[in-house]
């Protein structure tokens, strides 16, 4: 690797990891303010003009509370829970391909960190570490109800890990690779996945909403009968950490969504317009943004629309209609695909 | 040098991997000092909903998250074998569908079982 590659690629992660703390902050206002409007209410508004600062007085209000940990808590694996949380909330972000490539005196960067050969891979196995974040945090609170919402958050997503693993096998037999840049770039103008991969898009989605606790699947922390789940115990800005991470999740997730089925910085129509390489590459970093915020307020209405499911129920919606579902997409695509090609031969 | 026996598409996720962890431990260290300290032996008590604390969390539950966490490990083993094959569809043609459809089904036969065992029966 170049001097000069290097010290872009230090520029660029500390960007990323900024742009996606930031958008998590904003993500929060976001909601609050969503929800107000939903309800027919203002939401926060007394922080700056349109409560616009709430974010930045809830982080400082996070840093100034005490820290409580409890006294029969397992103490090491206390921190370590939510520290592991956001490690992993924050190490997705490497392998989303931003924007297509910026040529600066003759030499192409990427807008992406970085383009491994399995970015797929990488996501789900970061992912999979993020279900330890929450199981150890719970467990080692050493309560009743942070024991009962992290066993129900980490058999909740494994669960529809599964589902969500074959939903992306059917992509994967159509693009014939795991590098999220080369999924994009196969995506040109309109050509969205979306339109080849509808029933994959959604198991996908609904697995999304699992994996992230997001409502209607926000089971492990369900108030009316658990207090706050696997973070009733915490305090200060370990449990800033849980509910941090949650959203930084929640944007991660609308972006592989958004890369993988919507076209990533792809759009319609703007091919045409003669823009050089560069105006084009950030006019779709834009419009990677614009499809980022759409689905995260796309979680958000969700949230405020649809109740919470029973435990049974979700687990037979994981199980009994996902998993099969998935396997029954997967053939169907195969069979497309042969059917397409021509392939129908020995 | 450490980097050089890793390839260079992964230095940038080593990177991000130092920035996230000096992220955690600072903001872990910095509240740790920030914030007060008035602890009481009530304060420091588990949480029970305002009652006093019955005895240890450490409980057994339901064994149904045991098994959904064994039947997880069997099936994503299977799901890791089909991502080799789902990137070379293409190339592998009509023998590699036949083949797949053969290990689906037997992944089936599997799944069937364990939903007529009552394995995911959740009353």
């Amino acid at each position: 690797m170049e001097y000069s590659e290097l010290i872009f690629k230090v520029i660029f992660v500390i960007a990323v990891f900024a742009v996606s703390l930031l958008i998590a902050m904003y993500s929060t206002y976001a909601e609050r303010k969503i929800a107000a409007f939903m309800q027919d209410r203002v939401g926060p508004d007394r922080a700056g003009p349109f409560g616009i600062l709430q974010p930045l007085a809830d982080g400082v209000k996070m840093f100034m509370k005490e820290e409580i940990i409890p006294a029969n808590a397992d103490k090491a694996l206390f921190i370590l829970g939510p520290s592991l949380m956001m490690l992993t909330a924050c190490m997705t972000g490497v392998v989303i391909p931003w924007g297509n490539s910026l040529i600066i005196n003759g030499q192409e960067y990427i807008l992406q960190i970085t383009d491994v050969n399995i970015g797929i891979l990488y996501i789900f196995a970061v992912i999979s570490i993020g279900v330890y974040g929450i199981m150890i945090g719970g467990w080692a609170s050493n309560n009743k109800y942070s024991l009962l919402g992290a066993i129900r958050a980490s058999s909740q997503m494994i669960s529809y890990e599964l589902a969500m693993g074959m939903a992306i096998i059917s992509l994967v037999m159509m693009t014939g690779t795991l590098s999220l840049r080369e999924i994009v770039l196969q995506q040109p103008g309109a050509h969205w996945n979306v339109f080849y991969q509808p029933l994959g898009f959604l198991i996908f989605l609904v697995c999304a909403f699992a994996e992230t606790n997001r409502t209607p699947f926000d089971l492990p922390e369900c108030e009316t009968e658990l207090v706050g789940g696997y973070h009733t115990e915490y305090s200060s800005m370990k449990l800033g950490f849980y509910l941090f991470a949650e959203y930084i999740n929640m944007f991660i997730s609308s972006a592989v969504i958004s890369a993988l089925y919507f076209g990533g910085f792809n759009m319609p129509f703007i091919g045409g317009l003669g823009l050089s390489h560069n105006m084009l590459a950030i006019l779709g970093v834009v419009f990677f943004f614009a499809k980022i915020f759409f689905f995260i307020f796309f979680f958000m209405w969700v949230r405020w629309t649809i109740p919470r499911f029973r435990y049974d129920q979700l687990m037979n919606l994981g199980w009994k209609v996902m998993i099969p579902l998935s396997i029954v997409n997967m053939l169907l695509t195969g069979l497309f695909l042969l059917w397409r090609n021509g392939l129908f031969h020995f | 040098m450490v980097f050089l026996s890793i390839p260079a598409d992964y230095i940038p996720i080593a990177i991000m991997f130092v920035v996230a962890i000096g992220f955690v431990v600072t903001t872990i260290f910095v509240t740790h000092l920030l914030g007060p300290k008035r602890k009481s032996e009530i304060k420091l008590d588990t949480f029970e909903c305002g009652i006093e604390s019955q005895s240890n969390a450490r409980l057994p539950f339901s064994i149904k998250y045991f098994l959904i966490a064994i039947l997880f490990v069997l099936f994503d083993v299977e799901v890791i074998f089909m991502y080799p094959w789902a990137v070379n569809f293409l190339k592998l043609g009509l023998t590699g569908f036949i083949e797949m459809l053969l290990f689906v089904s037997l992944l089936m036969v599997g799944f069937i079982y364990i939903i007529r065992k009552g394995a995911l029966k959740w009353e």
